[in-house]
């Protein structure tokens, strides 16, 4: 409300969350946030620094070490009429809060007929690269995108750091955005034409004929960096953006295929019962004629992230990996 | 489309020997259909009245496609019903209530060959298959450059459509060498790569055998005598009674034993390649009868006039290298057999008799077994039981 740029402006990741929520917070009196060290330490990631002391806190809330708590409190706040913007420091600290998410928020407005919302968004962090270990570095997204009752946001650009909070935050459906914790230090040009995104499309990030590499989140900036490698072997990548990981924007999807024939999916989750196989799964139900090749997946290996630098590394997706499996499809390799 | 074989994958129809409305019996020759093997009278397996013909002349299909249909009724009234041709004999029936549902109908495909595994599928994107089912391209004849080597759009759009067959009415124009030799050529090595063979041989003296057939000829016009190798068959024929472990077929991990005793005979093609169509009941022939099957085979494999149960029904295989041939043979198993015998030149060698050595005709007789279905004790005796045969060869 308070911004209206003119000219293009430069910001990180961490500074498009940050502007979200506060945007958010002044033009709603309804909307806090609340998590662990988000006030006075300014959260792990850095998201709200200097937030509590602009907005006061009591729309900037320290919680306890308690995910089931205040998770809990926040779902209250809710069915009560507010608009609490949730944060868990890390997706796989948010098992604590399962019961919350997954038997009350997603399940309340389907067990009252309607008669109770829970207009809430949970945030939280994900993924590896930072040398946090298994406790801390998985990406446990896909498992949210399991659950009916939820939408589950993906924002892997600046762009969609920036506005996907206040459609989240409009929908009376409990909503979870996932931020890869690699992308917070990335930045990029925001196009002052821009003031709205939507929560509902997956998007065609680079063009192209011969495969569709479909990923989200940290993994988009690898594949499209793949994508670049590839065209330099004369072979056009379209890169698909999901966004939003539940509901999947199918048609999106499907389109591209039709087009390239081919599929490549990158996704830092690992491969078993995962968002990656429920992908392919609805390609070959939807698209099985379309296809000029087995499908192919790029995912983390089916280990608990590795702690040394090295290992880590290699338990995700890499770019080379991408551009071999792209490669493959292709050239017939 | 029947299975003339383990090898076979698919197969032309040349010619409809039968139309609809016909009344078919169990047995009689219904079409002809081009194979690997030559040109193969196929049997109806099913009375009735032939409904509708699937498969138009001149088309290749693969093994298991309805080639046409056949029922007890005329099919539903949805087409303008013709009369058969036996229903003049029959009394005129009022038109019916639309009560009785058509009987279904069976399909003229024979079931319950001896499985053979199939033959690796070749690789084809989904949206290949359907590109070259618009385009009417034979994927047959293409080369995948995909992934794992699959025929891939790029490679049916590179291709050429099949000319349709310009000359629909062929029929028994023989076998193709180089089909012939890609058949064999998968049935043996799927057998080297399958069968674990044992083989276990004995050299038989046969001047007893010789003479009895010298004596039964020399009363004979040539067309009626008899050859040494009718004998062998008679003498394998009663012997195989003793183990029927060596009769039949391996299939899913165990010995399926065959519905009876049905020697496929082989037999050398002029030009190259070979076939083994089956002498049926071959334990119940005589000699006679069993000489006049063999003539009649080489006869009609020659002349591409084999059925196809001939080539699908033997249980065990015979080959016998005649006088022309090597000393002896190993044979290789023709899957899912489980033996196959093999019978070289008959040779003069010393051989000692009462203490004393003499020349004697002997010929050397080879059991190929596979080792999952018997073992070489068992094929020992069914050896010495061909040799014990052979010397009291009056009784066969």
């Amino acid at each position: 409300m308070s911004d209206t740029r003119t000219t293009s402006q430069r910001m990180t990741y961490r500074e498009a969350c940050k502007q979200a929520i506060r945007d958010a917070i002044l033009a709603d009196p309804r909307v806090f946030l609340m998590g662990e060290d988000v006030a006075r330490y300014g959260g792990c990631y850095a998201v709200t620094k200097g937030l509590a002391d602009e907005l006061g806190e009591e729309r900037i809330r320290d919680t306890p070490l308690s995910e089931g708590g205040y998770v809990g409190a926040g779902i209250g706040a809710a069915l009560a009429g507010m608009r609490p913007i949730v944060e868990i420091m890390t997706v796989n600290f948010s098992l604590l809060a399962l019961d919350q998410i997954v038997n009350s928020a997603a399940s309340i407005p389907h067990m009252s007929g309607g008669q109770f919302a829970v207009p809430m968004v949970i945030r939280m962090a994900t993924g590896a690269g930072r040398q946090l270990a298994a406790q801390h570095s998985h990406s446990l997204e896909g498992w949210y995108a399991h659950i009916p009752g939820l939408k589950v946001l993906a924002p892997a650009t600046v762009e969609d750091a920036r506005y996907m909070l206040k459609p989240a935050l409009d929908d009376p459906n409990p909503v979870l955005i996932f931020e890869h914790i690699m992308l917070y230090a990335r930045e990029d040009d925001l196009d002052p034409a821009v003031t709205a995104v939507d929560i509902v499309s997956a998007k065609i990030r680079r063009p192209g004929r011969d495969v569709t590499l479909i990923t989200y989140g940290g993994s988009l900036f690898k594949t499209l960096e793949a994508a670049e490698l590839l065209r330099q072997d004369g072979i056009e990548a379209e890169v698909i953006d999901l966004r939003v990981l539940r509901p999947l924007d199918m048609p999106t999807i499907l389109g591209s295929v039709a087009r390239t024939r081919r599929v490549v999916i990158v996704d830092e989750g690992w491969k078993s019962g995962s968002l990656s196989a429920e992908i392919a799964a609805r390609i070959v139900e939807q698209a099985f004629f379309e296809l000029d090749a087995p499908i192919r997946r790029v995912c983390s290996h089916e280990v608990p992230i590795p702690y040394a630098a090295h290992l880590e590394e290699a338990a995700v997706p890499q770019v080379p990996a991408i551009v071999a499996a792209a490669r493959g499809l292709v050239k017939g390799e | 489309m029947p299975s003339l074989g383990a090898d076979m994958e698919a197969g032309t129809l040349v010619e409809w020997m039968v139309k609809p409305g016909d009344s078919v019996k169990r047995g009689e020759v219904v079409a002809v259909v081009e194979t690997q093997k030559g040109a193969i009278e196929i049997e109806i397996f099913n009375s009735g009245v032939v409904s509708e013909l699937v498969v138009p002349v001149g088309e290749r299909v693969p093994v298991g496609t309805i080639l046409a249909r056949i029922g007890g009724a005329m099919p539903a009234a949805a087409a303008p019903p013709k009369p058969p041709a036996a229903a003049e004999a029959q009394p005129p029936t009022p038109p019916a209530p639309p009560v009785v549902a058509p009987r279904p109908v069976m399909p003229v495909v024979p079931v319950a060959l001896p499985a053979a595994a199939a033959p690796a599928r070749k690789p084809v994107s989904p949206a290949a298959r359907r590109l070259a089912a618009e385009r009417g391209v034979d994927l047959q004849q293409l080369t995948g450059t995909g992934p794992g080597g699959a025929i891939t759009v790029s490679d049916v759009e590179a291709a050429k459509p099949t000319p349709p067959p310009v000359e629909v009415t062929r029929r028994r124009t023989g076998f193709d060498p180089a089909a012939m030799r890609q058949a064999i050529g998968a049935a043996m090595s799927r057998s080297k790569r399958e069968i674990p063979h044992y083989y276990v041989t004995q050299t038989v003296e046969i001047s007893a055998a010789l003479r009895r057939l010298e004596k039964m000829n020399s009363e004979r016009p040539p067309p009626l005598r008899v050859l040494p190798a009718a004998l062998f068959l008679r003498a394998i024929a009663l012997a195989m009674a003793k183990t029927p472990e060596l009769n039949g077929f391996w299939e899913d991990g165990r010995l399926r034993p065959g519905d009876g005793l049905h020697i496929g005979w082989a037999i050398a093609l002029r030009g190259g390649g070979l076939v083994a169509p089956a002498i049926r009941d071959a334990g119940q022939r005589s000699l006679d009868e069993l000489m006049a099957a063999m003539r009649d085979l080489v006869q009609r494999a020659r002349a591409s006039g084999l059925r196809g149960s001939e080539l699908s029904d033997p249980t065990v295989t015979v080959t016998s290298l005649g006088d022309r041939g090597a000393e002896s043979v190993l044979p290789i198993i023709y899957p899912p057999q489980v033996a196959m015998i093999g019978i070289g030149r008959i040779v003069t060698r010393p051989w000692v008799v009462d203490g004393a050595i003499g020349p004697r005709p002997v010929v050397t007789v080879t059991l190929a077994g596979d080792h999952r279905a018997s073992d070489g004790h068992r094929g020992g005796i069914l050896l010495a039981e061909i040799d014990r045969l052979l010397q009291e060869s009056e009784t066969l």
